[in-house]
């Protein structure tokens, strides 16, 4: 069996005082779709995070192809991120460009000149979230959903070899979110990549994961497949996967 | 004992920004001299910070260049010493005024507006985007800026200058009656080459000083609008103090270079 393509190990990370991650341990394989389940403020986006750089664990290692990402240095991280995207809450999107533009970013900062190209792979780009015509809208006048299709075209632009989607669902209509599923399990096949999805969308989760984990008090409670997280009888993971606060309302 | 602990963190909190600043811009001129360099970003900041301060810094040296000339002209004519006024003007507006009140007109217009550029992508983690497509923000954001503002400031220095010492030979010569030849003479006579390179080396060291602390400040801007507005305002307040108290140690070290007469 090789190798998983990203190994955390011990993985810790404090803010404000407060332990966000107590220790995670968490193997993902190549090609394969984690969904990264818990509650709002858990450590999800935090723990997504660090896989990217944008933020440095207390302790821990993290491995990517076999190489130890924790003490890279800003600039050691460019090549990493090369082959990583990300797929942030909101989209992130710059404000001050149109979505060609937006789209185009991460092609024309890797020396891509040619316009004919770049308009050819952000036409294809955009196709592939179903955003065609809608390449000269700012992002301000863009829906919530349009926005991070558009965010996921820049991300995969250039086909990475791993996609961290933060939320991809969060805050979007039924159907939109759908859409968003499917695009994510388009996007496996079609371009065969690893996606570590952070979410708290049972919907979704059951839609699109190999393989699910989930945060609990900032370790990995559960790991297993969506079937066995179906099956499982732990209180902890049923209340989560079943909805239920354990609060009484008077 | 409180007023000991504050003094300390207060020293401690302006030792970090120094040392952020520094830092900052270490990290730029390192990415300058290697040649990450984004052309195309750099002349649209020129044409942002340097084109479009012009009407603002001309306007300003033209307004303090005449009223500076109606003071001295009041005072020295008591004197008998009216055709001293454009020496005094222009030695002012060359080694002073000019660099110091464009300095101010560009962190109020040009500093501002960056910090809170910035200060916007970091809160909207469009920096993190940035940094997530492998792209470094100093070189993407701050590079550029500061060239631009390297490029420009000196001009605009310049600018200010002229337009002050047109503005004094007019109010001088044309309204209040100064003798035309002697006002041209005395400033001919009374400035040299030494003011013009104080007024454009101080124009330099100012650039510096302002696009250093509003990328800084835009950089470490937190807590969505209401940061990005504590930034802005940091901004022109600790670029308008760097400047003016940058003047005075550049005063002191240019004059040994370059003495006055």
């Amino acid at each position: 069996m090789s190798s998983p393509l990203i190994q955390v190990r011990s993985l810790a990370q404090r803010i404000g005082g407060q332990e966000i991650l107590r220790g995670v341990d968490l193997d993902i394989a190549r090609g394969e779709t984690l969904v990264l389940l818990g509650k709002s403020g858990g450590g999800k986006s935090v723990f997504l995070r660090h896989l990217i750089g944008l933020m440095t664990p207390v302790s821990g290692s993290i491995l990517f192809e076999g190489r130890e990402l924790t003490g890279l240095t800003e600039r050691e991280w460019e090549p990493v991120r090369r082959k990583i995207g990300m797929l942030f809450q909101d989209g992130a999107l710059f404000d001050s460009m149109n979505v060609f533009d937006n789209v185009a970013f991460p092609l024309r900062e890797r020396g891509e000149r040619d316009p004919a190209t770049i308009r050819r792979k952000v036409a294809e780009s955009l196709a592939m979230v179903n955003m065609g015509g809608h390449d000269r809208k700012m992002p301000v006048n863009l829906s919530g959903g349009m926005r991070k299709r558009v965010a996921l075209a820049r991300a995969i632009i250039s086909p990475p070899a791993v996609i961290l989607y933060d939320e991809p669902t969060a805050g979007l209509d039924p159907i939109v979110s759908d859409s968003i599923n499917k695009l994510i399990r388009h996007l496996q096949s079609a371009l065969s990549v690893t996606s570590i999805v952070v979410t708290h969308d049972m919907v979704s989760c059951y839609h699109i994961a190999d393989k699910v984990a989930l945060l609990q008090d900032g370790r990995i409670y559960f790991e297993g497949s969506p079937e066995s997280l179906r099956a499982c009888t732990d209180p902890v993971v049923r209340d989560f996967v079943d909805g239920r606060s354990g609060e009484t309302i008077y | 004992m409180v007023v000991a602990q504050y003094l300390s963190s207060a020293g401690l909190a302006f030792l970090l920004f120094l040392g952020q600043v520094a830092g900052l811009a270490g990290e730029t001129i390192a990415s300058i001299l290697k040649g990450r360099i984004r052309m195309r970003l750099a002349v649209f900041q020129i044409a942002e910070i340097g084109f479009k301060s012009q009407l603002v810094v001309i306007v300003t040296g033209a307004f303090t260049g005449a009223v500076f000339t109606a003071q001295a002209y009041f005072q020295f004519a008591s004197l008998n010493m009216e055709t001293a006024v454009g020496p005094v003007v222009a030695l002012s507006m060359f080694r002073e005024l000019g660099p110091v009140l464009t300095g101010i007109m560009v962190a109020g217009r040009v500093g501002a507006a960056m910090s809170a550029e910035i200060g916007t992508m970091k809160v909207s983690q469009q920096i993190d985007a940035l940094r997530a497509l492998a792209v470094n923000p100093v070189d993407y954001l701050v590079v550029p800026r500061a060239l631009a503002m390297f490029v420009s400031m000196p001009f605009l220095v310049v600018e200010c200058v002229g337009c002050g010492i047109l503005a004094s030979y007019y109010v001088g010569v044309e309204v209040l009656g100064i003798s035309g030849v002697h006002f041209l003479e005395n400033t001919r006579k009374f400035t040299d080459s030494s003011d013009i390179i104080m007024a454009l080396v101080k124009g330099f060291f100012f650039a510096a000083v302002i696009v250093f602390i509003s990328c800084r400040e835009g950089l470490n801007a937190r807590d969505g609008a209401v940061g990005v507005g504590r930034a802005t305002t940091a901004t022109v307040v600790n670029c308008s103090l760097a400047v003016l108290v940058a003047n005075f140690f550049l005063t002191m070290a240019l004059n040994i270079l370059f003495p006055a007469g």
